[in-house]
């Protein structure tokens, strides 16, 4: 196990480094000067020169990538904002503030969209799946089944403003969606983020009923499954015991990839439900030419997908004891 | 283990041939010799499910294609803005007038809100938009997939190395991010930076953008597929009868992997029907007035609150294609892989 986690850790960093300079290079593919933008309309070159060298960018590209990279392990000293400390990934070429901390402040909202309606999403959509294949070929299995078939077919940026309009416009059922850190206020937190939770889960619920259903129906027709049966344990102990555990492992790697997704920041989610998140800041700084706050974001969402997938690999192992680390 | 019953000791395919022909077992049917895509086919036919999604999906394509001809003979068009016409159609707060959205036997759809255009033709465009530019990119991705992965899978040592390594960084590459992040740099090689970005322009690069991300899983699955054939006596004996490596791949191996490709084309395009409408509707794919998907809903999200009908035409439509064509997509992949499962 730990040479697996060293060498797949490597294996991550290689690819973030590598992520992190194709997002350099795409940046610089463009013509544009990120001076000019904040320098505005009375702009001398003198000025000009000055906001250049504030921002650290009147280098060349490769140089100014050496820099970034030295940032992040020993911090860097910004003749406009002075020292920046270690884990420092600069300051946004928009508004000027530190991209850790705009990340950091905006990361709390990111986190409690994915991982709620993580939790939504897999207790109905494991729970749909193993009722539908405890129920092979009847009524509750195919109506499980094509309801999760429509609701798969289904996008958020259609389904999120139907409920906006049925449960909030309408029906006041549901509070319009909003962001109260959990600190604050657990019930508040909880209310506004609600609707989204619920919107995300019919979405994404229906990949676990599938998966959960097909996986289950495969292994509950195993031989070790028919063995333990054999051998005249309850029914209750074999699925649970048995057939889940062995069920489990497809389920864990979607799973990891859809956390990841959702960490990542999701962008349209968040612009339906008009939310200040991770993928909103990366929509405003691909559209405000914002280098240093793009490469952060992208770190950050990429980081995630490599850690998770390093996970999802190690629990995969545990589960299933006919994979081994290699 | 279990003794193989004759059934399941006999292929798959001459199993079906006999269930379909039991009723007149005397007729010399059932020992014709039936090409694999017939066998498909049959099976497909009798798939009701599948048939009827068939039916829906050609329906959008006809839609699609027959746009500009419906339009004509509706008399209208996308772009005018029949309200500054005839103010009649919205109220005082740029509401249309009538209920349900102003729909009418002038306007089947109803009116636009706010400027006033037509509904019905505007939704005829979109569709047709829409389901040309994911149409092309998911023909353009499944064509780079297989020629990347055949092409790694069949030579093999370095470039299969870095063909590899570049699937594992694209795949994690945050992809939606990336998409957004791609489309200046494909406007930017183009026009200059102040320019007008032209309509055809955004379609193009809306195709590379997601072709570009896209090809790698094809890639991949195709790849390992090629690893398992190149090993096999037939592709052996083309190589000791001296055929070239192009004949070798599009003679021997191409045939063996037309279901992967099939089966990867109908998971890709309703994939990219939705991705292109979720960058339009975040503004960074097509751009209004352009008909499209992803347009038409982001307007709508404008003014949701006060008139959801227009809404719903784009919204409706687009789950009851992606819908169809899943549908139709579980089917083949049955039709074309019975011992698959799902």
């Amino acid at each position: 196990m730990p040479r697996f986690l060293v060498r797949r850790v490597l294996g991550a960093l290689v690819i973030l480094l590598i992520i992190s300079a194709v997002t350099f290079w795409l940046f610089y593919a463009v013509p544009r000067d990120p001076a000019t933008m904040s320098c505005g309309k009375n702009c001398t070159p003198d000025m000009l020169a000055k906001i250049r060298h504030n921002l650290g960018i009147d280098h060349p590209i490769p140089v100014q990538y050496w820099d970034w990279l030295k940032g992040i392990f020993v911090g860097r000293d910004y003749s406009g904002f002075g020292h920046c400390n270690a884990p420092c990934l600069g300051y946004s070429f928009a508004n000027n503030q530190p991209v850790l901390g705009t990340i950091l402040d905006r990361l709390p909202l990111t986190l409690s969209l994915a991982f709620g309606s993580a939790v939504v999403f897999l207790i109905f959509g494991i729970g749909t799946g193993m009722m539908a294949a405890v129920k092979q070929g009847k009524w509750q299995d195919k109506v499980a089944s094509s309801a999760s078939l429509v609701a798969s077919s289904m996008q958020i940026y259609f389904v999120g403003y139907l409920a906006m309009y049925l449960l909030v416009a309408k029906l006041n059922i549901l509070d319009n969606p909003s962001y109260t850190p959990l600190t604050e206020n657990p019930v508040s937190w909880a209310s506004g983020l609600l609707l989204p939770w619920l919107v995300l889960s019919l979405i994404w619920t229906a990949n676990y009923t599938r998966m959960t259903r097909s996986q289950l129906v495969e292994t509950l027709s195993e031989d070790y499954v028919r063995t333990a049966r054999a051998k005249g344990l309850s029914s209750r102990n074999v699925f649970f015991r048995f057939a889940w555990r062995g069920a489990m492992g497809p389920i864990v790697t979607i799973f990891g990839i859809d956390l990841a997704t959702l960490i990542g920041g999701a962008i349209i989610t968040e612009s339906v439900f008009s939310l200040q998140g991770v993928g909103r800041l990366a929509l405003s700084s691909v559209n405000r030419s914002d280098l240093p706050m793009l490469l952060g974001v992208t770190v950050l969402s990429a980081g995630a997908i490599v850690f998770f997938n390093i996970i999802v690999d190690a629990v995969y192992a545990l589960i299933d004891p006919r994979i081994r680390l290699s | 283990m279990t003794p193989p019953t004759p059934s399941a000791a006999a292929p798959l395919e001459v199993t079906d041939a006999s269930v379909e022909t039991s009723p007149l077992p005397s007729t010399p049917k059932g020992s014709d010799s039936r090409s694999p895509g017939r066998l498909a086919w049959t099976r497909f036919k009798r798939d009701r499910t599948g048939v009827i999604s068939a039916y829906i999906v050609i329906f959008f394509i006809v839609i699609a294609v027959a746009a500009p001809l419906i339009a004509k003979l509706y008399g209208k068009d996308p772009y005018t803005t029949y309200a500054s016409q005839n103010p009649d159609l919205l109220n005082a707060f740029s509401y249309p007038a009538g209920p349900n959205g102003g729909m009418s036997s002038q306007f089947w759809f109803g009116i636009e809100p706010q400027l006033g255009r037509d509904v019905f033709t505007f939704l005829l465009y979109a569709i047709r938009n829409s389901l040309g530019i994911a149409a092309a990119a998911a023909i353009l991705t499944t064509v780079l997939g297989v020629l990347i992965g055949v092409t790694a899978g069949y030579l093999g040592g370095k470039v299969d190395y870095l063909v590899g390594r570049v699937i594992d960084i694209l795949l994690s590459f945050p992809s939606t991010l990336f998409f957004i992040a791609f489309m200046p740099v494909v406007f930017g090689f183009f026009v200059a930076p102040d320019d007008d970005i032209p309509t055809s322009l955004r379609a193009i690069s809306l195709i590379i953008v997601l072709s570009f991300f896209g090809w790698s899983s094809i890639a991949r699955l195709l790849r390992g597929q090629v690893l398992g054939l190149r090993e096999r006596e037939f592709i052996e004996a083309a190589k000791i009868t001296g055929a070239s490596p192009m004949r070798i791949v599009f003679k021997e191996l191409l045939p063996n992997l037309w279901t992967p490709i099939i089966i990867q084309f109908t998971l890709l395009l309703p994939l990219f029907v939705t991705s292109e409408a979720g960058l339009s509707f975040l503004g960074v794919g097509m751009i209004d007035p352009t008909p499209d998907w992803g347009v038409m809903i982001a307007r709508g999200a404008q003014f949701y609150t006060e008139d959801f009908t227009f809404m719903l035409f784009p919204g409706l439509s687009m789950v009851i294609f992606v819908l169809a064509f899943n549908l139709l997509g579980d089917s083949v992949r049955d039709a074309l892989d019975p011992k698959s499962k799902r």
